[in-house]
């Protein structure tokens, strides 16, 4: 378990290593300069040049590379600017704020919706799954299926508005979506993000039931579960702890890898929602250019795949005795 | 969103079919050619939802092709704003002034509120552009990932390690994040930061951009398939009497991969289409003028709560199509391979 764990987080070291190299590398192809936009109007060529060297961009960009890295250790200096403390992911020339700080301060809504849309989509999605495994070709069978294929292709840009015209512009039972930490006013917290949660969850629950319900049918009908129900073992007992259990690890797999893509960013769900989380920053961030906060929050939601990825692997190997960590 | 989970709605079904057709079917009718091509036909003609989601799927990619045709005979276009034409279009506040957005024998779909333009033609285009960017970036990203894929299990070693390494980079990759980010870098390459993007330039971004974040899936499987077709007799044999590697990749190789292409094809066109809508939606791909599925939603989300209609236009359709689509596509997935339980 631990050699597996080393050379799992050495891998997704150098993959977080090379997507931020790349980042770098193709966002200097864009021919705009930073340094123009932080100078603004009246920006005589010395200043400009100040303003370079402030900035730390007057250097090759393998240099400025090297820089970035650097800061995330031992910090840096832009001049003017101000400092930047230890884990320095950069200086957002834009905001000019760090960009770390920004990042977090805009963390919370997307955990929020992250998780709390997952708690829902894995309940019913799972749940669904089940009910159409162990009711194979009945009407509760059909229903799941036709509806999951159809909540499927559903999009949030779609369904989003729809949801909020009818749930909150015409009908008036829910709020505009809104977020408060969940800190100040758990209740206030719960009902402004459950809209958004439950949208979400509607599409993506349709995910969860097919696959749950192909990898349940599959699993009950494997030798295993046929011995253990010959062995006299209630109906009961075989389907939550043999059949189960079996069929439980793909969906795990997925799930890490689904909810590892949330925390990343609901791009288009904050967008349709107008709840400011990191999707919006990153929006934000590419349409003004300002490429430390688009690496910041490349790396973020690069390192919660890889990082995703491990627990789920090792998560994996708790659930299915039979998965062996090579 | 890459890994796409077929349907398991029919695969009892389908190898009940498939037991009793093979039983029935080596009677006396024998000496009739059946190439796997012509019994997976067979398969597909009697699967009743595969038939009507083609028609579906056929009548999209028809009204796409015939857009300019249909909007002649209709006559109207969808960048005149017919309102600034007719002032009576709109209300005071510039929303439809007929009831349904303004639907009536003139304007089947009713007029777009604010700019008062046709939103039937508008939605023609729309499907045309959204349907075109689609395909042209399936047919890419399959290609792209076929011949990738291929060439790392075919020539193993040193390429094969290189390539999964770069797969597994790609793969872990955010993204609708990379999407989004690297549109302006492909604008970037072609225009000067403040010149005006040509519409044909933004399809073109859309399309490099998601074949080069998309190939990688398709790769990684195919690649797998050659591995395991690289060892079997009949490449051996193809060896053995001297065949070229191009003779062995295109005669012995792809025709066994068929199957596989083809599936990741049909899995790969609806979340294309809605991926492109999505990056429309955001301002990011396409944008008004051009008519497109995510420019129409995005238009209607700045109305939405005075005026549902117009968003319920693009909104349903596009739903049709993506529904019609996976539909086929399973249907496709059991004719081709009714083997698979999955």
């Amino acid at each position: 378990m631990l050699r597996f764990l080393v050379r799992r987080i050495l891998g997704a070291l150098v993959i977080l290593l090379v997507i931020s190299a790349v980042t770098f590398w193709l966002f200097y192809a864009i021919p705009r300069d930073p340094a123009m936009m932080s100078c603004g109007k009246n920006c005589t060529p010395d200043m400009l040049k100040q303003v370079r060297h402030n900035l730390g961009i007057d250097h090759p960009v393998p240099v400025q590379y090297w820089y970035w890295l650097k800061g995330i250790f031992v910090g840096r200096s832009y001049g003017d600017f101000g400092d930047c403390a230890a884990p320095c992911l950069g200086y957002s020339f834009a905001n000019r704020q760090p960009v770390l700080g920004t990042i977090l301060d805009r963390l919370p809504l997307t955990l929020s919706l992250a998780f709390g849309s997952a708690v829902v989509f894995i309940i019913f999605g799972v749940g669904a799954g089940m009910i159409a495994a162990v009711k194979q070709g009945k009407w509760q069978d059909k229903l799941a299926s036709s509806g999951s294929l159809i909540a499927s292709s559903l999009q949030i840009y779609f369904v989003g508005y729809i949801a909020m015209y009818f749930l909150v512009a015409k009908l008036g039972i829910l709020d505009n979506p809104s977020y408060t930490p969940l800190t100040d006013n758990p209740a206030e917290w719960a009902s402004g993000l459950l809209l958004p949660w439950l949208v979400l969850a509607l599409i993506w629950t349709a995910n969860y039931t097919r696959m749950s319900r192909s990898q349940l049918v599959e699993t009950l009908s494997e030798d295993y579960v046929r011995t253990a129900r010959a062995k006299g073992l209630s109906r009961r007992t075989v389907f939550f702890r043999f059949a189960w259990r079996g069929a439980m690890g793909p969906i795990v797999t997925i799930f890490g890898i689904d909810l590892a893509t949330l925390i990343g960013g609901a791009i288009i769900t904050e967008s349709v929602f107008s709840l400011q989380g990191v999707g919006r920053l990153a929006l934000d961030a590419v349409n003004k250019s300002d490429l430390p906060m688009v690496l910041g929050v490349t790396l973020l939601s690069a390192g919660a795949i890889v990082v995703f990825n491990i627990v789920v692997d090792a998560v994996y190997a708790l659930i299915d005795p039979r998965i062996r960590l090579a | 969103m890459t890994s796409p989970t077929p349907s398991a709605a029919t695969p009892l079904e389908v190898t009940d079919e498939t037991v009793t057709k093979s039983t029935t079917s080596s009677g006396p009718k024998g000496s009739e050619s059946r190439s796997p091509g012509r019994l997976a036909w067979k398969r597909f003609k009697r699967d009743k939802t595969g038939v009507i989601s083609a028609y579906v799927v056929i009548f999209f990619f028809v009204i796409a092709i015939a857009a300019p045709l249909i909007a002649k005979l209709y006559g109207k276009n969808p960048y005149t704003t017919y309102a600034s034409q007719d002032p009576s279009l709109l209300d005071a506040f510039a929303y439809p002034a007929g009831p349904n957005g303004g639907m009536s024998s003139q304007f089947w779909f009713g007029v777009e509120p604010q700019l008062g333009r046709d939103v039937f033609t508008f939605l023609l285009y729309a499907i045309r552009t959204s349907l075109g960017i689609a395909v042209a970036t399936t047919i890419l990203t399959v290609t792209l990932g076929v011949v990738v894929g291929i060439t790392a299990g075919y020539l193993g070693g040193k390429t094969d390690y290189l390539v999964s390494r770069v797969i597994d980079i790609l793969l872990s990759f955010p993204s609708t994040l990379f999407f989004i980010a690297f549109m302006p870098v492909v604008y970037g390459i072609f225009v000067a930061p403040d010149d005006n993007i040509p519409t044909w330039l933004r399809a073109v971004a859309l399309i490099v951009v998601l074949t080069a974040f998309g190939w990688a899936t398709i790769a990684r499987l195919l690649r797998g398939q050659v591995l395991a077709l690289r060892e079997r007799e009949f490449v051996e044999a193809a060896k053995v009497t001297g065949a070229s590697p191009m003779r062995i990749v295109f005669k012995e190789l792809l025709p066994n991969l068929w199957t596989p292409i083809i599936i990741q094809g049909t899995l790969l066109l609806p979340t294309l289409v809605t991926t492109e809508a999505g990056l429309s939606f955001l301002g990011v791909g396409i944008i008004d003028p051009t008519p497109d599925w995510g420019v129409m939603i995005a238009r209607g989300s700045t109305f939405y709560s005075q005026d549902l209609t117009f968003m319920l236009f693009p909104g349903i359709s596009m739903v049709l199509f993506v529904v019609a689509f996976n539909l086929l596509g399973d249907s496709v997935r059991d004719a081709l391979d009714p083997k698979s339980k999955r």
